[in-house]
């Protein structure tokens, strides 16, 4: 009896012994800022993310609303000490947490969405949204008759002030009359401040809402008053098919998958990538049945040049709220300038405080 | 016919009672959720291990949880002082932010003073900070009769957004991109780790408060009358106990162990000031301090506990991918349960027949 036993045992071992060795997945961790179920920013980061997962070789998780402060640390912190390969945290609010997890574990590779500091294994990311916010602008800016739009903002950071400002010189290019009023709701997900941050507007006279903000209440409000509206993330036409232009949205999955190939290959390099339209990265949601064809038309030529790169979206002359000239004429803002921008373009009524 | 009937006990039940009580309520509640998680499609058992593994199981697990709870058992001692005299301060969260103000504007402006001078200089003025905006509520109550549930809770509204005013604006670190945030302490005015772990000493300073309130509680001659005016008012003010200054010093004392709490999280934690430093200690303070039942060693169990829930949830999320909003059912479930059972240490239900 005991002898078959440390025969068996011993077949056991020599079995697992000598069976080859699986490659190993690769782990691939996310991290969002809001639930995934928010149809907005962890959404669209979470159809990366099963872009990913669809890879072969690889295997993700994610862990959702997590909240910016020193816990992100501790959830970085635990998919680094959990094996995972790659982690990607995608609020700007995981910068120094990530960082300081990123010293620690020099082997694991780490991408971080929309900051600006780099270490030699954490790289950042982000994509140029606000070309797709001057081609959604132009849409509002066509269709608003009280020449107000209702801009629904979270934080006055330079992400959602330079997409505010591209928004009103798309509007402004086909509507010169058009002015941008902006409220602030200080928070990235809260359908419920949101839905009435979108309702200040509409009583102020506001025809076209648009937004920065993760959930579609701010559509909904819209669609509540028989307005229009301009979504953000992700195509947002479901929430408010009446009112829904159209939405300026994110397409994460190339990236992700490029990035975890190079790591799977071996030739990641950390740096800060800042890729457009070119790359397909942003983009614009489909046209709602209202958009005119002659305004689809128009925007649509304008895409095929900022995709081309012929033209840019910050040209000057660029004046601030105050009229004093920030990018003179002939000139277009670096990406530095944009990168910190926390000045209003003119015609757009609120503060950036 | 039978009829249930509540009655009420003559005397509340002794501690293995309490515990027994305590104990059922968990795993009714752990039942729940298990049952939540096999709705889902997902080993139930192995998301009660993770949960385990996470608040317990490591040492990894006590360094995080730990680390959590210090924000939380500050805050929440200092709501149990006030509670004790049945004022009810719901403002901790404004306290903390003022505190976190309060030792930043330190770090700031002196922040090339040696560490010895300036931690203690950063923890006296958050405290300062954190009291005077438990004070204000606190004369309000004493002096207009403003009901200070309602007068602490705006207060933290206002303390919110002078932390964002400042952030936003004066204190904005010039390179950070517009980013709201003042820029990194000095090495000097960040509370370091305990040896090679990720707990800060602020945990030295949980004990000592902690040990300090009981003490202040059970031993002092202001303790004692802060109890007694606590269970009756008016015979406190027939016995002229006096409850006017008693109000303004546990407010005061209130906003200043949470006030600390800010100054610990800004520069233990973040080590800088951003408007991520509010996450909601102030409120889950109050559950804590119910929970704990206003006694300090209590409140350490029930801030770890609770952060061991927070921690080991994020685990679950993690390695079974259920939603966080699982957390949050979770935690009520615990809490829901926890409530709905200390009322039988007061009460049992008795079967009669009906004549």
């Amino acid at each position: 009896m005991k002898k078959t036993v440390i025969v068996l045992l011993f077949a056991f071992v020599l079995a697992v012994a000598v069976s080859p060795a699986a490659a190993k997945d690769l782990k691939v961790g996310f991290i969002y800022v809001s639930p995934i179920g928010d149809a907005g920013w962890s959404f669209a980061h979470d159809k990366g993310r099963q872009v990913v997962d669809a890879m072969p070789g690889v295997t993700t998780s994610y862990v959702e609303a997590v909240s910016e402060g020193p816990d992100s640390e501790r959830v970085i912190l635990n998919m680094a000490r959990k094996g995972y390969d790659v982690i990607f945290a995608t609020s700007y609010g995981y910068m120094d947490p990530m960082l300081k997890v990123a010293r620690q574990f020099p082997n694991t590779t780490f991408m971080h969405c929309s900051g600006f500091k780099l270490n030699a294994n954490m790289g950042n990311y982000f994509g140029r949204m606000y070309q797709a916010r001057y081609l959604s602008g132009m849409v509002a800016g066509a269709m608003t008759k009280s020449d107000i739009l209702g801009y629904v903002a979270a934080f006055p950071i330079p992400e959602v002030i330079r997409g505010i400002n591209a928004f009103a010189l798309g509007a402004q290019a086909v509507n010169p009359q058009a002015r941008v009023r902006v409220v602030w709701t200080k928070t990235w997900y809260d359908p419920a401040t949101e839905k009435e941050a979108a309702k200040s507007l509409l009583d102020v006279g506001a025809d076209v809402i648009a937004q920065h903000q993760d959930s579609p209440s701010p559509q909904e409000a819209a669609q509540e008053r028989g307005v229009y509206s301009v979504g953000y993330n992700s195509d947002m036409s479901s929430f408010a098919p009446k009112a829904h232009l159209t939405a300026p949205v994110w397409n994460w999955g190339p990236l992700y998958t490029e990035t975890v190939e190079a790591v799977q290959n071996g030739t990641w390099t950390s740096q800060a990538l800042w890729p457009g339209m070119e790359k397909g990265i942003v983009d614009l949601a489909p046209f709602g049945p209202m958009v005119p064809q002659a305004v689809k038309d128009m925007v649509t030529k304008k895409k095929s040049l900022l995709v081309t790169g012929t033209e840019t979206v910050f040209v000057g002359p660029l004046r601030d709220q105050a009229g004093s000239l920030r990018v003179p004429a002939g000139a277009a803002a670096s990406d530095n300038e944009l990168l910190g921008m926390t000045w209003f373009v003119q015609g757009v009524i609120g503060t950036t405080q | 016919m039978s009829v249930l009937q509540i009655k009420r006990r003559q005397e509340p039940l002794f501690i293995w009672g309490s515990c027994l009580i305590f104990l059922g309520a968990i795993v009714l509640s752990l039942g729940i959720s298990s049952l939540l998680l096999l709705i889902q499609d997902r080993p139930p058992i192995q998301g009660l291990v993770l949960l385990f593994q996470g608040a317990f199981g490591s040492r990894w697990a006590l360094e995080d949880c730990l680390v959590k709870a210090i924000p939380i058992f500050l805050c929440s001692l200092g709501v149990a002082i006030a509670f004790r005299l049945q004022v009810w301060n719901i403002g901790a969260e404004g306290q903390f932010a003022l505190g976190a103000v309060g030792a930043t504007w330190i770090a700031l402006n002196f922040g090339t003073l040696p560490a010895p001078l300036l931690i203690p200089l950063m923890l006296a003025t958050a405290g300062i900070f954190g009291g005077l905006w438990g004070l204000i509520p606190a004369v309000l109550k004493t002096r207009l009769r403003t009901n200070e549930i309602i007068t602490t809770l705006m207060l933290n509204y206002i303390a919110i957004l002078i932390l964002d005013y400042l952030v936003y604006g004066p204190w904005k670190d010039p390179v950070s991109f517009g980013f709201p945030m003042t820029e990194v302490f000095s090495d000097s005015a960040i509370v370091g780790s305990i040896g090679a772990t990720r707990i800060n000493w602020g945990l030295l300073l949980c004990v000592v408060f902690g040990v300090m309130v009981w003490v202040f509680l059970r031993f002092t001659r202001l303790g004692y009358e802060l109890k007694a005016s606590g269970e009756n008012i008016n015979a406190a003010r027939y016995a002229r106990l006096p409850y006017e200054r008693l109000v303004w010093l546990v407010m005061i004392l209130s906003g200043a162990l949470a006030g600390s709490a800010g100054f610990l999280e800004a520069s233990a934690s973040l080590n800088r000031l951003q408007p991520s430093i509010m996450v909601g200690y102030g409120y889950t303070a109050i559950v804590v301090a119910w929970l704990a039942r206003l006694n300090p060693l209590y409140i350490g169990i029930a801030s770890y506990l609770l952060a061991g829930l927070r921690v080991g949830v994020e685990h679950i999320q993690l390695d079974l991918q259920v939603p966080a909003a699982f957390g949050g059912i979770m935690e009520g479930l615990i809490l829901l349960t926890l409530l709905a059972g200390s009322f039988f240490n007061h009460y049992r239900l008795v079967i009669r027949r009906a004549p």
